[in-house]
């Protein structure tokens, strides 16, 4: 075919498969061509045609960079080597560095081609060589080559000799042995007069010193003077066009002269002594106002503040950064920052005094800038600076932008937790961050802030009322506000429950309050606007309900009212609201006498185990949440844990309960189980089993209530008995579990009328109870003549072995003789047969022979059972034979 | 050390890669994507430099500057300063000016390779190899010379055969 015509044949020019490729419009046409251009390159590299050797990897280099794959092109990079001509070789080499690494072991093979090359007489190709080495080179590599390496340090032409020594960098790098060899000729290129190759010994004597302590100790004892003095000439020296940047003289020298220095003087105060003067020089007598000129300066601020203390040339350093700070340039000021981060641990009271402009940077339009002066601000506060900082910090929430907020809000949180010097003064800025940027606030944070107020026993008073005052003033939640702020509002909400007596009565007031009239019903009133808002979450809502419950015991005259509200929810499609709504209704209807005992004001929440916990347990987000749903025990965190929470059992924490759905009564039966059991009677100590022995027996209308320590067939004290005597407590309650289970389902789907949930576990467990086997017997067989059942019951502790009860009937009007039962299971299943209790079996119904026997089922829960069975009788000598198969057991046996 | 130099347009598509680690393919791929997603996202006339770590690893620091449809990226470590690679992109770009005479996005594509040959003379496995755009220019003309120079020889000795061969 014509070239010419198909732009994919292996004779298309680099050009034109470039311009092919960009005319692709899709990726996937993309992929197509190249995949055509790939299949042409190794058809063609197949027949071995070095006129297009070149050509072949050109493109193959043009193809990698596009991302796909190009192995099959490395050995044409080898081949491209070892040819004569220069340009093969270029584009080999190129090719060997872009498509090669130093871990592929074909590596290997070029290390002979790199050795004749070094040795070239075309100083290009030496040059071309001391590249690929430079770039790729493996320690097998630098081993072999570093003696050729080590000569062309001395070549006559700068251009090599400067190749070589970078190149020597990296051999010292990989082979740190090899230091050594190269300190002397490195040194020796030191007194260098040309830009280029002075510029690489720089840099590899500094790579020396990092590598070899010997290399180091050398350099300093016999360069430093030297060095010091070429910095002096560079930094006094006319101005030179070649090496200019913008004006200034070759400042990448300048550089890496202050770096090398830098090393040099670290640790060493006779080397730091004797660059102090070309320090100071360089320092302040350079131009700040472009860029290539600051650059100097930054590096000789580093030097100045890695090299052994000299007082006045670090206020001179900070000073510079101080000028980069104001600098107009982003670069600069970031820059300026990086190093002030650095400065910080060596002098951070001349840091401080960076402290107005640094906070200005937090405040800058560019990201990376913010991002480091928050960084920075951080690192400088301390006690005495920390509410001014704090101040500026929080008052700039309000207008930054958004991305911004969550950043700013976790360093400010950090700090006020870290540095608050007092607690007042931390719930101030709490209640400002909350209210500003509540929504990028960790969890944590509001619940810190709750564990601080309880903490805080003077303080409720001084508390509840700020966060109500600054709920009415911001507005918190209106209905037509799209800036909800949840955590705020969970801590107001759960303030107003505890201490809402503290905030009508204005108990506890502290000087620097104003009087507030606030009402029992406007309290109320906050509580009914939150619980109503659409936007807040149903965690929200249900520390909202038990906001409710409290006050209603904390405000008598609201009681109905609440009562009123509460009940509103008890068709609410969460179910955890549902039933908070039915529990809290019963308790205020009916339990006036336990009600306040219920409600009082939490135990003060224990601030120290809440930090452990916090740090303890960061990297595993799932404990924290189990763990804070203890320690805030109304805080309401999922539906499983919350009745155990809010009956608070256990005040000696119970480990978290889990969270499935199934296990909510176990808990909530096994938190209050093993003290009746242990007690051995129904009278306990503690009041929490009162309550629940009530809460229990609520509602189940049929039956009087009666006190729990007389002796009844009150369903919730079968319960307790059932377990007590230790039979089995896992059936009946596996059982419970269940059936809370299908109630939840039903009243999820809202048909079932809304009965009290409460009833729905009293009255369920007699039925376990009695029903004692837990699976229905089946007819397993059945003829004109014959009738076999099958009773089952399970082994404790053994759920794998059914105990079977087979019992036949006759139904036909002759005796049976010889009656004998067989079955056959497949091989999952094993059985074993009882001898039966008998052998004739009466007519007419009138008797029957039982045989047990035990099925242990291998895949139980996968596998239901399945059995055959052959059943042999004689009626009048003459022999009979029924067959069949069971497949009608229960399902998991 | 410089860790790579990047230049992509403004599409996102790379158009000189060069990486002086080990790099798999793959993750070079993947980390142009990061940049270029990081570098479009970034507003006029702020600073130059942004957070790298967390696309190239620990103590890794990316410059870039933003010329017409390019974006000029250089990734390296703690042991370079900042300012100077920003001056060091400004000799590269210099350099390429000189080269191509108001070089565009489109030299850089159909001459890559020589953008390579000018590259490697500027930096040199990961470490600054000359700063002066002169110097550079000098080093490159000598090498497009000699190609020149062989490719001619080529042609005339194949042309010679071929004629030969009839």
């Amino acid at each position: 075919m014509d070239p010419i015509l198909n732009p994919f044949s292996s004779g298309t020019r680099l050009r034109d498969m470039i311009r092919a490729i960009r005319a692709c419009k899709t990726a996937a046409e993309e992929r197509a061509a190249i995949r055509k251009e790939c299949a042409a390159i190794r058809a063609s590299i197949n027949e071995n045609d070095p006129d297009y050797r070149h050509r072949n990897l050109a493109k193959l280099m043009f193809i990698h960079m596009l991302g796909y794959p190009t192995h099959f092109g490395q050995m044409e990079c080898l081949k491209c080597i070892a040819s004569p001509g220069f340009p093969e070789k270029r584009i080999g080499y190129l090719g060997l560095m872009l498509l090669l690494d130093e871990r592929q072991e074909v590596l290997m093979l070029v290390t002979n081609s790199l050795k004749q090359d070094l040795n070239h007489t075309n100083q290009y190709i030496v040059g071309l060589a001391l590249c690929a080495l430079g770039n790729i080179c493996s320690a097998e590599m630098a081993r072999d080559l570093a003696p050729e390496v080590e000569r062309l340090l001395q070549f006559r032409d700068p251009n090599i000799r400067k190749k070589a020594a970078l190149c020597s960098i990296r051999i010292i790098k990989k082979v740190p042995d090899l230091a050594e060899n190269f300190v002397k000729p490195a040194t020796a290129l030191l007194k260098e007069k040309h830009h280029g190759v002075l510029i690489t010994a720089v840099q590899l004597c500094a790579d020396l010193c990092k590598v070899s302590r010997e290399a180091l100790e050398h350099i300093r004892k016999k360069c430093t003077e030297g060095l010091v003095r070429t910095l002096k000439d560079l930094a006094n020296s006319s101005y030179s066009p070649e090496y200019d940047v913008s004006g200034i003289t070759d400042p990448f020298l300048h550089i890496r002269l202050l770096k090398l220095l830098r090393l040099l003087g670290e640790g060493d105060a006779d080397a730091s002594d004797s660059m102090n003067d070309i320090l100071a020089q360089v320092g302040t007598k350079t131009e700040s106002n472009k860029v290539a000129a600051n650059a100097i300066l930054y590096e000789c601020v580093q030097t100045i503040m890695s090299i052994e203390g000299n007082g006045g040339l670090r206020v001179l350093a900070i000073g510079i950064l101080g000028k980069f700070l104001s600098n107009r340039d982003n670069n600069i000021r970031y820059v300026a920052l990086n190093m002030l981060m650095k400065a910080v641990t060596a002098d951070p009271q001349a840091v401080l005094r960076y402290r107005a402009t640094i906070l200005e940077c937090v405040k800058d339009a560019d990201a990376s800038i913010r991002k480091r002066a928050l960084e920075l601000v951080y690192v400088l506060v301390n006690e005495s600076n920390v509410k001014p900082l704090t101040t500026e910090l929080v008052s700039y929430l309000e207008t930054c932008d958004q991305d911004f907020k969550g950043d700013l809000t976790a360093k400010i949180c950090a700090i006020v937790s870290k540095f608050s010097p007092e607690k007042i003064w931390y719930i101030d800025q709490m209640i400002k961050v909350l209210l500003e940027a509540g929504n990028f606030v960790k969890d944590e944070v509001w619940r810190a802030l709750i564990v601080v107020i309880s903490n805080a026993s003077e303080l409720h008073g001084y508390a509840v009322r700020a966060l109500y005052k600054a709920f009415q003033n911001h507005n918190v939640i209106t209905l037509t506000s799209i800036f909800y702020q949840e955590a705020f509002t969970r801590v107001a909400i759960w303030c107003i429950g505890e201490y809402g007596d503290l905030l009508i009565n204005n108990v506890g007031m502290l000087d620097l309050e104003d009087r507030i009239t606030v009402t029992e019903s406007d309290a109320v009133d906050l509580i009914e606007i939150t619980i109503q808002c659409h936007a807040l979450d149903f965690t929200t809502k249900a520390m909202a309900l038990v906001a409710l419950l409290k006050l209603s015991s904390r405000f008598p005259s609201c009681s109905e009212r609440i009562r009123e509200i509460i009940v509103k929810y008890k068709g609410n499609f969460v179910l955890e609201l549902q039933q908070r709504s039915i529990e809290f209704n019963s308790i205020i209807a009916r339990h006036q006498n336990i009600r306040s005992m219920l409600v009082e004001r939490m135990p003060v929440l224990d601030e120290a185990t809440f930090i452990g916990r916090q740090a303890g347990s960061l990297p595993d987000a799932g404990s924290i949440s189990a763990g804070s749903s203890v320690s805030l025990p109304n805080g309401v965190a999922k539906p499983a844990d919350s009745l155990v929470d809010l009956l608070d059992l256990n005040s000696n924490d119970a480990p978290a309960p889990s969270s499935s759905g199934g296990d909510f009564l176990q808990d909530l039966l096994g938190v209050d189980l093993s003290p009746a059991a242990q007690s051995g009677a129904n009278q306990t100590s503690k009041s929490g089993t009162d309550a629940l022995l009530d809460l229990l027996s609520v509602g189940s209308v049929s039956r009087p209530v009666e006190s729990p320590s007389a002796q009844s067939n009150s369903s919730a004290i079968d319960i307790l008995s059932a377990s007590k005597s230790e039979k089995a407590s896992v059936s009946p309650l596996d059982d419970l579990s269940s059936l809370s289970l299908s109630s939840r389902t039903t009243s999820i789907t809202g048909a079932a009328p809304m009965m009290d949930l409460l009833d729905g576990f009293a009255s369920t467990p007699p039925k376990s109870e009695n029903n004692g086997t837990v699976y229905p017997s089946i007819t397993a067989f059945e003829s004109s003549s014959l009738q076999l059942t099958f009773n089952f019951s399970k082994q404790p502790g053994n759920s794998q072995t059914t105990n079977i009860q087979a019992t036949f009937i006759n139904l036909s009007s002759d005796e049976y003789t010889d009656f004998i039962f067989q079955a056959a299971v497949p091989k999952f299943l094993q059985l074993q047969l009882d001898p039966a209790s008998g052998s004739t079996l009466p007519a007419n119904g009138n008797g029957s022979i039982t045989q047990n026997f035990r099925v242990t089922n291998s895949q139980n829960g996968k596998k239901s059972l399945v059995m055959r069975i052959r059943i042999t009788y004689k009626i009048n000598g003459k022999e009979k034979l029924e067959e069949g198969q069971i497949s009608n057991f229960p399902r998991d046996l | 050390m410089i860790r790579a130099v990047l230049v992509m347009n403004t599409q996102g598509r790379p158009r000189i890669t060069k990486f002086y680690e080990f790099w798999p393919v793959e993750k070079q791929h993947e980390a142009i994507r990061n940049v270029f997603s990081v570098l479009c996202s970034r507003a006029e006339h702020v600073s130059n430099f942004v957070d790298a770590e967390s696309i190239f690893g620990p103590d890794s620091r990316l410059v870039y500057k933003h010329f017409a449809t390019l974006y000029f990226v250089f990734i390296f470590d703690s042991s370079e300063n900042e300012l100077a690679m920003l001056d060091l992109i400004q000799v590269f770009v210099e350099t390429l000016d000189k080269c191509f005479r108001n070089v565009c996005e489109l030299d850089i594509v159909f001459n890559y390779s020589k953008i390579h040959a000018i590259l490697d003379e500027i930096i040199f496995g990961g470490q600054v190899l000359e700063t002066s755009s002169t110097e550079v220019m000098k080093a490159v003309e000598e090498i497009t010379k000699l190609e020149a120079a062989s490719n001619a020889i080529n042609l005339v000795s194949k042309s010679v055969s071929n004629w030969r061969s009839r």
